[in-house]
């Protein structure tokens, strides 16, 4: 079903340098419309620069990187921004913002008026699971590092974006709540039907939300197929992942479904 | 007179002294905080320039308060005497503290919050005062109260080129050996320094973070703030709104005023004050630019900052002409007028009568009992003496070099190298035995000093006589005429210890001795 989607974000060729350092090299990777696509692989593999090319946090130095069709270089930063959530690990939500204001980030950028906003805003946060009249107003650091990651996800959705990008976002979250938050984010994505490209390093996430995994070593995509097949593969590098998990496979299994 | 006596009577000038101060610390560090938060947040966008700027921002705080004041009187425009240059020379202190939290608060926003930020699709101009600044405020605020505090003790200063404030307590302290002066002086700045420390670190506290997100110090944030913003207004608008009068009067008749300025000893005001009250009587505007030190009252003069200061013929031969010292009264007066006229276009009144020597002092009591008259009696006693002498005198042509080969002195010490009205004070109390003073100082007779007398005719002459810009020649002949060889070395004498020991104002001294003289 994927494949007869749109395509929303295409590398070709795309690759990143900092000076002789070749931190991508060659990515070429087609995101289509209502995909889960999974960036996963170990510490400086390049899953996250990649991640930062679709949104012109950084430029490719070769190649190019588009969205809906256009060359990131020829979007205007801001307006490409805009029109793409973005959840990191940690939540990034500024300490100084109350939850509410946090959420309305981007519909505050783009000047919706007050009551749109306020509604807005308790919408995004029933939808992840926060009571809006107990949480609107409190302050990042008065919430639990789960309670961060679902306002982190509700500042993400506010402005309706198509394309989500997420950065290891429960990747410091205690296991319960980690499972508990994977599982709630799969069925919301599913049923809002956005794209979204998800870093993680953790091959047990990988399998709960992914449409496809993409698996990173290097700066070069080795694999690049659907969880089913990605079981099946005798890459060394995907069976060690596989071994990670073969204790857990039932639980996996099951998230899965 | 003890000290809360003295606060008691003179509380008034005290609290306008204080404004004084007050105003030149807020003005400056507006000004800082004004140039310098945004050249911090260029800095932040700019990271080349962060070394440059920063560094000269840190050679700016090296530079010795009162060689910069010095540097900025010939400058035009942002130079001359007076509180503009003290405010600039303020605000360059400040810059450093304002610009270096600046750049370490912006910095210092956690990676993930600015790159969130930008991933929004957070402008710049946004992420900066949505984020950045707001962020970054605590910190920015410690670096204004740091600059505050440094301002409160640089301020005083400022006195030294006529722009007022407490320092003008502890120099005339300093000056007239008076112990009440200076207390006033530092303790005020102290206490000024402690007060703005405290009420800028409880609006700190206010915007550190924790405190920000919870209600009350919400509430407790915006009174605090309209607070300071009215006691910063008042402070900012009293000074122009007592001014304004007086100003709008001087500039209708601006070609009429006469700027008098002043050297920074008790002699140099009184002989200002005689000369300003006489020209007031005379229904001409006088504005005051007193208590110049060095040598700022004559840079002041050749700028045309003021009209017309007291100075003394061999000073002006020797220090400013830079001529070898001569000792014919008549022949230095003559040359140092023909000079004047030539070479800076100022003109010099005729002798006011007395002449302010170098006096060589020691204490009254070894005098009498070595039976001491002349300096060339002094030198077998003198080797194993402890001398002391002020800056200029030992700097200058006819200082100590020339006078200790003159007499064949062979000191065994070291001179101490001090400042002058202190060197009176260590010779009365027994740390020094020897210094070179003036001869009308009043202090001479209050400590009980005994001026030996100078056998070789080492020293030039000094005659006192005023020094003026030639277009005010005219208008101040009147005056000139009145004043030539009125005032002889005893009167001097008397008027210097009328304010150093009887703790006369130099305005009353002077009005006293017009009054006497009939002018």
């Amino acid at each position: 079903m994927a494949e007869e989607s749109p395509i929303i974000v295409e590398f070709r060729g795309a690759g990143f340098e900092i000076g002789a350092a070749k931190i991508l090299d060659d990515i070429n990777l087609q995101i289509h419309k209502g995909e889960i696509l999974i960036l996963l692989g170990e510490s400086g593999c390049g899953k996250t620069t990649t991640l930062k090319l679709v949104n012109r946090l950084i430029e490719p130095t070769t190649g190019e990187v588009t969205v809906e069709g256009r060359a990131t270089t020829e979007w205007n930063p801001i307006n490409l921004r805009r029109r793409i959530g973005y959840v990191l690990q940690e939540a990034g939500l500024f300490p100084h913002f109350s939850v509410a204001e946090n959420v309305a980030l981007v519909p505050d950028l783009e000047n919706w008026d007050a009551a749109q906003k306020r509604e807005r805003t308790a919408e995004m946060l029933e939808l992840v699971g926060l009571n809006p009249q107990k949480f609107a107003n409190r302050f990042p650091h008065e919430l639990s590092g789960g309670q961060r990651q679902r306002v982190g996800v509700a500042r993400a959705l506010a402005a309706n974006p198509e394309l989500l990008l997420l950065d290891e976002p429960f990747g410091a979250l205690d296991a319960i709540t980690r499972v508990k938050l994977q599982k709630e984010f799969a069925a919301l994505v599913k049923n809002l039907g956005k794209t979204a490209v998800f870093v993680t390093h953790d091959l047990h996430e990988a399998f709960v939300l992914g449409t496809r995994i993409c698996l990173m070593d290097k700066g070069r995509i080795v694999l690049n197929d659907v969880p089913e097949n990605f079981r099946q593969s005798d890459l060394p590098l995907a069976q060690a992942y596989l071994e990670t998990i073969s204790t857990e496979e039932s639980l996996a299994a099951d998230g899965h479904r | 007179m003890n000290f809360f006596q003295f606060l008691q009577q003179n509380w008034s000038e005290l609290f306008a002294l204080t404004r004084e101060h007050l105003f030149l610390v807020f003005v400056s560090t507006a000004f800082a905080v004004l140039i310098g938060v945004p050249l911090g947040i260029l800095l932040t966008r700019r990271k080349s320039l962060q070394t440059p700027i920063l560094g000269i921002a840190s050679i700016l705080q090296t530079v010795p308060s009162l060689a910069l004041f010095g540097l900025l009187i010939p400058l035009p425009f942002i130079g001359g005497i007076g509180a503009k240059t003290a405010i600039i020379a303020l605000a360059l202190y400040s810059f450093l503290p304002v610009i270096r939290n600046t750049v370490t608060g912006i910095c210092g926003v956690d990676p993930k919050v600015k790159e969130a930020a930008t991933a929004m699709g957070m402008t710049d101009g946004q992420i900066l005062r949505q984020v950045e600044l707001p962020l970054a405020l605590p910190v920015i605020l410690t670096g204004i109260r740091v600059a505050v505090v440094i301002a409160v003790g640089v301020a005083t200063i400022a006195a030294a080129v006529g722009a007022g404030g407490l320092g003008t307590y502890i120099f005339r302290g300093l000056r007239q050996n008076d112990n009440n002066l200076l207390l006033a002086g530092a303790i005020s700045s102290a206490v000024l320094a402690l007060l703005a420390d405290f009420a800028l670190g409880q609006i700190e506290k206010i915007y550190a973070l924790d405190v920000r997100r919870n209600k009350t110090a919400q509430r407790k944030r915006k009174f605090v703030l309209v607070g300071a913003a009215g006691l910063i207004l008042t402070i900012l608008t009293l000074p122009f709104l007592l001014n304004l009068k007086s100003e709008t009067s001087n500039s209708a008749i601006a070609n009429q005023k006469i700027r008098v300025g002043s050297k920074d000893f008790t002699e140099s005001v009184i002989l200002a004050e005689i000369l300003a009250q006489n020209l007031e009587q005379r229904g001409i505007a006088i504005e005051r630019q007193f208590e110049l030190g060095g040598n700022l009252a004559h840079d002041a003069l050749v700028a045309g900052r003021i009209d017309v200061y007291p100075e003394y013929t061999g000073t002006a031969y020797t220090a400013i002409l830079k001529r070898q010292p001569l000792t014919d009264a008549a022949e230095v007066y003559r040359q140092t007028r023909r000079e004047y006229a030539e070479k800076f276009s100022l003109n010099l009144s005729p002798p006011l009568g007395f002449s302010n020597d170098f006096a060589i002092l020691v204490r009254g009591d070894v005098a009498r009992k070595n039976n001491l008259r002349t300096v060339s009696e002094a030198v077998p006693l003198a080797r194993d003496w402890q001398t002391g002498f002020g800056q200029d005198f030992m700097s200058r042509a006819d200082g100590y070099a020339g006078f200790s080969r003159a007499y064949n002195f062979d000191f065994a010490k070291q001179p101490r190298e001090m400042d002058l009205s202190l060197t009176y004070r260590a010779l009365a109390s027994g740390q020094i035995d020897l210094i070179a003073g003036n001869s009308t100082d009043g202090l001479i007779a209050a400590l009980d000093l005994f001026q030996l007398a100078d056998d070789k005719k080492y020293f030039p002459p000094y005659q006192a006589v005023f020094i003026n810009r030639s277009d005010k020649s005219e208008i101040l002949s009147e005056t000139y005429a009145k004043l030539e060889n009125a005032i002889s070395t005893d009167e001097m004498r008397r008027l210097n210890y009328a304010v150093d020991g009887e703790k006369l104002t130099p305005r009353d001294a002077a009005a006293q001795w017009l009054k006497e003289k009939g002018f």
